[in-house]
């Protein structure tokens, strides 16, 4: 997918066709891609059969006995169960907000940073400590340090016992989710304001355009690709988000923040319905494959767009 | 001079965004220098005496084996997909075999895959060979995890490597070993340092998997962390001592590859 978003840039070159050889020829060139080959295959791909098998079994690692098979049953209660319906709204929602606002923080960040001033690169190293942080320290830092009613950051410094968790939990999980995410997207977005022409810039500045101007006209269809890329890369590594909802919340209170992850995590090692959670964890693997395409096919689309312009 | 006003004006702010962001961070060590009473109060204190006994406490409660338990599965599965990721990469760039697109695209589609799908199948397998909580299962499942990062990444600064130098050592009679060492590898060896830490930051981080399947004999640092989850009676101070501690390799590797670091994580789309 990403060859389609990379700009062409004069170093990279595209790999030459490959030359119409004998079959020695091409044993030759495949055997080193084998090893790495086979090895995703086996690993990725095996445990995925596996779970479509056993999303046909009624399987309840509590109930001894037989595991018969049920066909599609399993499916049935996973699209009637407003749990796990509840648990689709919540990952896009937590998703969509954690993207968006790290896009937007990550932009304005990224925008600071475009320019020349003392001590840049101290900041940019400063801006992306965040992410470096281990997941699961960044939750329980927010959760203790910054969240908590009795000794948190922000109730000693502005007052107040509101429970932050408990009163907003969702907002509580995408602050946490923003705060690392958004050095991921600054870079992104700043590589892609450093491949913008210089030349091209000033002559709109010698022609009399303004900063917004330039800003609206220039730069953001220029960050088009890279906010799309962005967003795509950070909703496929926050669809999966586990680390913070296990930590800060469990997924509550109630089932506010319990996300479809964590509803399969519930499911598999909590009640122990091992057909449900796998048929569960089929529908996961589609609904991201649709989104997948999806997002890949509005990227390409747009780029057509672009090159017949 | 205007220009340069302005330029000193957005670089304070940008330094103010800097700190304001990476503060947390700064608490995060402040505290975990403090004693508990500190590290509890409210407002908080910003002056105290330093001390290291929240780092010796966590020392006491055993923290060296989930630090070395991490060091193992990051290590090794590191040194196992750059093993698989160069060749694989080679075959997809500088010598590409017929299908190399789809071949990348399958690479990255196991990306895609969310790891909840897979868990059920690998736990059971796990249990039954007897691998469960056994730290050689953590290392082959890091290694799947990462290896469509590193094709991609290794891919990318592959294409970088000049055809017409390539091709010239070939017309001089040099092999393909001599290339390699010759040619590839001074071109190569900073992409490969960065693909390397960056899986290293991927498996050290990694929680989800290993909160599943590894319990007391192979819990990674994440997992020491667990015990820190409930508010009930928390040690503040000792909770920072131990994030910072278990963050501290990813930071510094961080901080090593950060020029490659979106390169990495954009799978070589971004440079």
């Amino acid at each position: 997918m990403t060859t389609m978003v990379a700009r062409r840039d004069e170093r990279t070159q595209a790999p030459v066709p490959p030359t119409k050889g004998g079959a020695k020829d091409r044993w030759v060139r495949r055997a080193p891609l084998l090893p790495a080959l086979i090895f995703a295959l086996v690993v990725t791909q095996v445990p995925f059969l596996y779970t479509l098998y056993l999303s046909t079994l009624s399987w309840n690692a509590l109930r001894p006995g037989d595991k018969p098979f049920v066909g599609l049953d399993n499916y049935i209660t996973v699209f009637n169960d407003t749990r796990l319906r509840s648990a689709l709204f919540n990952t896009v929602l937590l998703t969509a907000g954690a993207v968006l606002f790290s896009i937007i923080l990550g932009l304005m960040l990224a925008l600071l940073l475009d320019r020349k001033f003392i001590g840049r690169s101290i900041v940019r190293t400063l801006l992306i400590t965040p992410f470096l942080i281990m997941p699961v320290a960044a939750a329980l830092l927010w959760k203790h340090a910054i969240f908590n009613p009795a000794y948190g950051l922000i109730n000693g410094i502005f007052g107040g016992s509101t429970d932050w968790i408990s009163s907003y939990p969702k907002a509580a999980v995408i602050a946490t989710l923003v705060w690392q995410w958004t050095p991921f997207m600054m870079l992104i977005l700043l590589a892609g304001l450093q491949s913008q022409s210089t030349e091209v810039l000033e002559a709109a500045r010698v022609d009399g355009a303004n900063a917004w101007q330039i800003f609206r006209r220039m730069t953001l269809p220029h960050l088009r690709q890279y906010l799309e890329l962005g967003a795509l890369l950070g909703s496929i590594y926050l669809v999966n988000t586990f680390d913070a909802i296990f930590t800060i919340t469990q997924g509550g209170p109630g089932t506010a923040t319990t996300n479809l992850p964590y509803e399969i995590y519930l499911t598999t090692f909590r009640k122990f319905e091992y057909g449900e959670a796998s048929a569960a964890g089929v529908v996961v693997v589609i609904l991201t494959i649709i989104v997948a395409t999806f997002a890949l096919r509005v990227i390409s689309s747009l780029f057509r767009m672009e090159d017949n312009r | 001079m205007r220009a340069r006003l302005h330029n000193t004006i957005w670089g304070t702010v940008a330094w103010i965004a800097g700190i304001i962001f990476v503060f947390p961070v700064i608490w995060m060590v402040l505290t975990s220098f403090k004693q508990e009473q500190a590290a509890a109060s409210n407002p908080p204190s910003w002056t105290f005496t330093p001390t290291l006994d929240q780092y010796a406490q966590i020392f006491d409660r055993n923290i060296t084996p989930y630090l070395l338990n991490s060091l193992m599965a990051s290590i090794f599965s590191t040194l196992l997909v750059i093993l698989l990721a160069t060749p694989a990469a080679y075959a997809l760039s500088l010598r590409p075999v017929a299908k190399w697109t789809d071949t990348l695209f399958f690479f990255i589609s196991t990306k895609m895959m969310p790891a909840v799908a897979a868990l059920l199948p690998v736990y059971l397998l796990a249990k039954h060979l007897g691998m469960l909580d056994n730290i050689w299962t953590m290392v082959i499942l890091y290694t799947s995890m990462n290896l469509p990062l590193a094709v991609w990444m290794m891919r990318s600064f592959l294409l970088e490597v000049p055809r017409e130098v390539l091709e010239a050592g070939e017309v001089d009679g040099a092999g393909l070993i001599t290339s390699i060492r010759k040619i590839i590898m001074p071109i190569v060896s900073p992409g490969l340092a960065a693909t390397a830490l960056i899986c290293f930051i991927f498996a050290w981080n990694e929680f989800f998997l290993a909160v599943n399947l590894t319990a007391t004999a192979a819990g990674t640092a994440p997992i020491f962390l667990v015990g820190f989850i409930s508010s009930e009676g928390l040690f503040l101070a000792r909770l920072c001592a131990a994030a910072t501690l278990v963050s501290l390799p990813v930071l510094i590797a961080g901080w090593l590859a950060q020029n490659k670091l979106v390169r990495g994580l954009s799978m070589g789309a971004v440079k």
